[in-house]
């Protein structure tokens, strides 16, 4: 009795699960599918398979601008937050201080604060140290929104990793930074790797803070928000959105992939010496 | 510190205390984080703090008039368009927080208590969509819901309805869709963690001891998930109550909320020291309501038990 109620429980929780999966997914899907169909409006019914929309995509000087600029923003963003993300997440999972908790909310709190706010208050201060707005100033702002996700990929790399591994190798003779080099780093790599990821996905697709801190040059987001504007643009944008939708998949997948590894591997060896 | 070790005998035993010193645990840790906390101090605290001090000075047509005033937070509060923004954001942002939590809730039970193996897998489903373009995801709802988009022209062909409906974009309830879509991956992560927290013992304790599932439910797991279901429903209230790109795209004139206002003053309008006082009375009241969920859920709670 109890077996079989719990069974319908299940099943009930069972079917709103994929319905939700559902949700989440079908307005996601829509950009493929109508960047893949030759009516300039994207309704039903589909009028015909075409890739003209993706060919067109090369030939926009434009457009090969701003994912030039996405990718030198987004290689910088990636290495700075990662940079800035194993000091701090190092300095977390390793050492006891006073004031470590209220340091850790601070450089955790751009991930609840309103984007705007952010963005609104670097561009006050960059307009009133007379400082023009670049992609550094889009670089500078994206750091600061990444580093929290940073950290939380790299802490839960550093956490769960035996301390006696790194004090034995001290003991052994080697140096605090070589000890980092060859005992922690690598056990560490995928953690920094997904982080890497992790940030460059999160640079590839923010919006708000590049455009309020953009000088003359686009991102691909702000390019795809000025071609909101024209009705006929929109097969394009689909296009080119379905682009970077397959990218964000691409390397999240990997950076989760990589994660879970660096997981496993702290958890066997460290556990192994434990 | 070499200068030092050519010393008498006495400054090598002050060495050897400040080399103590400088390794003790909490001085390594400070100096290994300064850093990031150096940047965030810079580029965060700071820029709000010089936003605060904006909001008590005037705008003097090309140049900024920094005697102390008011008057920016009493155009935010009384002026009848940026207080029916200041409502409208905050209504939209608690409507979110509530059908995001209520929907994501079972989601997380879900994972939690019949995941099985596949735990991680779930999250992993259900938190990629979230990684994708926010932008995008906007877009591809306005090809839904707009009067040629998907849903119009799907219902047209089924017959359902004679001429599209121009009633389901650009308003409020667009944008609290659009919004609820776009933070659900948010509300899911912390309620599983605090699910997963629960002693699973609790709950076998409360079924011996006579509690069907849903007494049981009411009594142990809902209580004790508490802490998730206040951390998803601010995460999501929070950041969105100054969302700017959903009501642009999708909220029209109905549908515009207190950042689209507040971008104004920054941009066009070029009023910075209103853009501020704007930004500063939204974060403080967000932040009240933020505090009155807690009470009201921490209430809840206590009652149930």
């Amino acid at each position: 009795m109890t077996g079989m109620r719990r069974f319908l429980a299940s099943g009930w929780l069972s079917a709103y699960a994929f319905v939700y999966v559902v949700f989440l997914y079908l307005p996601v899907i829509f950009l493929p599918i109508f960047s893949l169909n030759s009516a300039a409006t994207p309704k039903f019914p589909l009028s015909g398979f075409t890739l003209k929309w993706y060919q067109d995509l090369p030939r926009t000087p434009a457009l090969l601008d701003a994912a030039w600029n996405s990718l030198v923003v987004g290689v910088s963003v990636s290495i700075l937050s990662t940079v800035l993300g194993i000091l701090a997440a190092r300095s977390i999972t390793r050492y006891r201080y006073p004031g470590r908790r209220a340091i850790n909310g601070l450089i955790m709190a751009p991930l609840v604060l309103p984007e705007i706010i952010v963005a609104i208050s670097m561009l006050l201060v960059i307009l009133q140290l007379g400082l023009s707005l670049s992609l550094l100033t889009i670089v500078l702002g994206h750091v600061l929104i990444c580093v929290p996700y940073s950290m939380t990929v790299l802490t839960a790399g550093f956490e769960g990793f035996d301390r006696s591994l790194e004090e034995a190798s001290a003991d052994l003779g080697e140096s605090a930074l070589g000890t980092f080099r060859r005992v922690t780093l690598p056990m560490v790599a995928p953690a920094i790797v997904s982080s890497l990821l992790v940030c460059f996905t999160i640079s590839l697709d923010e919006f708000i803070i590049a455009f309020f801190l953009t000088g003359t040059e686009a991102t691909l987001p702000i390019y795809i928000w000025g071609q909101l504007r024209f009705a006929s643009k929109l097969p394009g944008v689909l296009a080119l959105g379905t682009l970077l939708l397959a990218a964000s998949f691409l390397l999240m997948t990997i950076a989760e992939i990589l994660r879970r590894r660096a997981a496993r591997r702290t958890q066997n060896e460290g556990g192994l010496h434990a | 510190m070499t200068a030092a070790a050519e010393g008498p005998p006495t400054l090598g035993i002050i060495r050897a205390r400040r080399n103590a010193l400088l390794l003790s645990e909490p001085v390594q840790g400070l100096a290994l984080i300064s850093p990031t906390f150096l940047y965030a101090l810079v580029l965060l605290v700071l820029p709000i703090l010089v936003v605060v001090a904006h909001s008590f000075w005037t705008q003097n047509y090309l140049t900024i008039d920094r005697t102390f005033t008011l008057e920016n937070y009493r155009a935010a509060l009384t002026e009848p368009i940026y207080r029916d923004l200041l409502w409208r954001s905050l209504y939209i942002s608690m409507m979110v927080s509530f059908f995001t939590v209520v929907l994501a809730y079972p989601i997380a039970y879900f994972i939690s208590f019949h995941g099985g193996r596949h735990k991680s897998l779930w999250l992993f489903l259900i938190t990629i969509p979230f990684w994708t373009s926010y932008l995008l995801r906007v877009m591809s709802w306005k090809v839904i819901l707009g009067y040629n988009g998907v849903l119009n022209s799907s219902l047209l062909g089924l017959g359902i309805i004679d001429e599209p409906s121009t009633a389901l974009l650009y308003n409020s309830s667009a944008v609290i869709i659009t919004l609820t879509h776009a933070w659900a991956a948010f509300a899911i992560l912390p309620i599983f963690v605090s699910l997963e927290k629960i002693d699973r013992t609790l709950i076998e304790a409360a079924k011996d001891l006579g509690d069907g599932p849903i007494r049981s439910f009411l009594r142990v797991t809902l209580p004790l998930s508490a802490p998730g279901v206040i951390s998803a429903a601010l995460i999501v209230m929070i950041p969105t109550v100054g969302d700017y790109v959903t009501p642009k795209l999708v909220g029209g004139k109905d549908g515009v909320m207190i950042a689209n206002a507040i971008q104004a003053q920054f941009g066009k309008a070029s009023n910075w020291p209103l853009g501020a006082a704007l930004s500063v009375t939204t974060m403080l009241i967000v932040t009240l309501m933020a505090g009155a969920t807690v009470v009201i859920i921490r209430t809840a709670q206590r009652l149930v038990r």
